[in-house]
């Protein structure tokens, strides 16, 4: 059962960018790890870092799309929960840190001894294990954006509405870390990273470890969302988006499956967070920005709504292009992104991959009969495309 | 009493006021298992409204909505009512118009509707075969991989009766079948409802008086809100106060 429903979900053209998605970041930590510096071939470890957190952005973006692109729901707040991701990896780190802190004391962080806690607050137990911690990166997500999705769902809030409460929520969790009393450091968040599962986290090898994982759950988070739009849930989902009153008077809970896929795009942004971490080495109240969240939703346009190859491609290619702007344009690189958001959405509405290779998205962006024969698969035996119309 | 009890949908003495406009004025009306009735009535009479509060839409605010005589569809939602076994049509063909002819028959098929069951479970040879004959009913076999929104408007409202057949319900709430249709798409129309009827219990809302003419059933008549007359089609149109209505004073 689970087995075709993976088949149904990896059909067509997915198999393009799995293994574009494993395949690249594999050579990039090949001309890394196995050329010296100085060598034409060499990729220096800092690009490493940068085009890991890219992949971590990427995951964000899937988890976006995977709720607008498909069930229409705008969140502005996803931030929040890549944040919250990132805070329970930080707080493995901050305890891996040990007596190796400024104040040495081998069980309060240092932010803690520099506030004279002298007890860990409650909250912080049990994220010195490894798989507890890595359980948290997707339970705080979770269970938060469960119990908001409970209520507002529930309550029949849509459209913009529910956009701006989503905006809210994140701004109120900015206010809140940014209080010392919170503990979770306050403004300066989480950082002095020093080891990951035991691994010195600025060494190259844990970097490309770090980058590679990142490459993985993008992947996994890709098949996870093929798999789920894939399925009959999957074309619920679409009809919420489309006539949500429609599916109701069919008999379907839409508050149920508007959850259940809120709260599994909570846990994968969740992921990215906490991958973004030790990447990048610091956590802070900032990541909560409702701007950052605004942007993960332009990745999503720019690529293409509804597509989750163009969340993908959106996020790598606007943060690159950021990349690119901020150091080649320090003066104007605002200016330049901005216009490329006013161009795509003038001449790109439906994005990259939905305009250039609608193919690519599955069928629910083109028109194209080509993968028509994909959504007869349901039955478990692939079937012709016109088979169901003979009489 | 034992008119509630013998019936399939019982409303009595339902009113429904929006910001002190009286949509619904002490409304009743009773259809028993597997008839067919036709409402008519003026703009504004409160036909839509109707359907509102039977499929939970609108909650009505004094009387009684029962369906098969036992359960109170005053506090149950859109969702747990269509699962009871009541389809609802509406005015404007309303179809998935991403998802193909096949896709929306479907979602529309009777069967779980639970979020784990429809992430992990296929559709079954059953399901697929009745909807290859609800295909065959509706006259879209050949259209089954298009999308929905590729349909013409008479398609549409075929497609969404075709979506009221494979949810199979026990009633079946129809507004405005013929809206938009051509003469013989209407006759047609008329015909397939008749067919339905019988296993199901159907409710339609006209304008088209020759439609109604067609369908040959009890027709009730709802003025402001209330039952003005109710009989055969002759019996209801030959009444002064339903002429009035319909062609002024």
């Amino acid at each position: 059962m689970i087995t075709r429903l993976l088949l149904n979900g990896l059909g067509g053209r997915a198999w393009i960018v799995l293994s574009l998605l494993l395949g690249l970041p594999l050579l990039i930590v090949l001309l890394n790890l196995g050329f010296p510096e100085g060598s034409a071939l060499h990729v220096p470890t800092y690009a490493i870092a940068l085009l890991g957190k890219y992949l971590c952005y990427a995951l964000l973006a899937l988890s976006v799309d995977l709720v607008w692109g498909y069930c229409g729901i705008l969140s502005l707040g996803h931030g929040a929960f890549f944040s919250l991701g990132g805070y329970a990896m930080g707080m493995y780190l901050m305890r891996m840190i040990g007596d190796r802190g400024v104040y040495a004391n081998p069980l309060l962080p240092d932010f803690m001894v520099f506030l004279n806690w002298t007890e860990l607050p409650w909250y912080w137990m049990g994220f010195d294990v490894a798989p507890f911690a890595f359980l948290m990166v997707l339970v705080a997500p979770g269970v938060l954006a469960f119990v908001f999705g409970w209520f507002a769902f529930r309550s029949r809030v849509t459209g913009v509405y529910l956009s701006i409460i989503t905006q809210a929520l994140t701004y109120a969790l900015l206010l809140a870390f940014f209080r010392n009393d919170m503990g979770f450091g306050g403004n300066n968040g989480l950082t002095d990273f020093k080891e990951i599962l035991g691994f010195d986290i600025q060494a190259d090898g844990t970097r490309a470890a770090l980058f590679l994982a990142s490459a993985v759950a993008v992947a996994l988070g890709y098949i996870i969302c093929r798999t789920v739009v894939g399925s009959r849930l999957g074309k619920v989902l679409i009809a919420v988006r489309d006539a949500e009153s429609r599916i109701r008077f069919l008999g379907y809970r839409v508050e149920r499956f508007k959850l259940f896929v809120w709260t599994l795009s909570a846990c994968m942004a969740g992921v990215a967070g906490a991958l973004y971490v030790p990447q990048v080495g610091i956590i802070n109240p900032g990541e909560f920005a409702p701007a950052n969240s605004i942007e993960a939703v332009i990745w999503v346009a720019v690529g293409g709504r509804g597509t989750l190859v163009g969340a993908i491609l959106g996020a790598l290619l606007v943060n690159g292009a950021k990349t690119y702007f901020t150091a080649a344009l320090p003066d104007v690189w605002l200016f330049a992104l901005g216009g490329l958001f006013i161009a795509v959405t003038l001449f790109l509405p439906k994005g990259i991959i939905g305009t250039f290779a609608p193919r690519f998205a599955g069928k629910k962006m083109g028109s194209g009969q080509a993968e028509k024969g994909v959504a007869l698969s349901e039955g478990g035996e692939v079937k012709p495309v016109n088979a169901s119309a003979g009489e | 009493m034992e008119e509630k009890a013998t019936s399939i949908l019982y409303v009595s003495g339902v009113s429904v006021t929006f910001d002190g406009f009286r949509a619904l004025n002490n409304l009743s009306l009773v259809i028993k298992p597997g008839e067919m009735r036709a409402i008519i009535g003026p703009n504004g009479a409160g036909k839509t409204t109707m359907m509102d509060v039977i499929t939970g839409k609108t909650r009505c605010d004094t009387g009684e909505v029962y369906f098969n005589g036992t359960t109170d569809l005053r506090v149950l939602d859109e969702a747990a009512i269509a699962q009871l076994g009541i389809g609802r049509k509406f005015q404007k063909p309303t179809v998935f118009e991403m998802h193909t002819v096949f896709d929306n028959l479907m979602l529309a098929l009777a069967g779980d509707r639970g979020v784990f069951r429809t992430l992990f479970g296929g559709l079954t040879a059953k399901g697929r075969k009745r909807i290859d004959e609800i295909l065959g009913i509706i006259r879209l076999g050949d259209l089954a991989q298009t999308d929905a929104g590729g349909l013409s408007h008479g398609q549409k409202q075929w497609l969404e009766i075709g979506m009221l057949l494979a949810q199979n319900p026990k009633v079946l709430l129809v507004d405005e079948p013929a809206a938009g249709m051509t003469d013989d798409e209407t006759a047609e129309t008329a015909k397939l409802l008749k067919e339905i009827t019988g296993e199901h219990s159907v409710i339609v809302v006209e304008h088209d008086m020759t439609f109604v003419r067609d369908l040959g059933v009890k027709v009730t008549v709802l003025h402001e809100g209330s039952v003005l007359a109710e009989g055969s089609l002759d019996h209801v149109s030959a009444d002064q106060r339903v002429i009035e209505v319909y062609l002024g004073r």
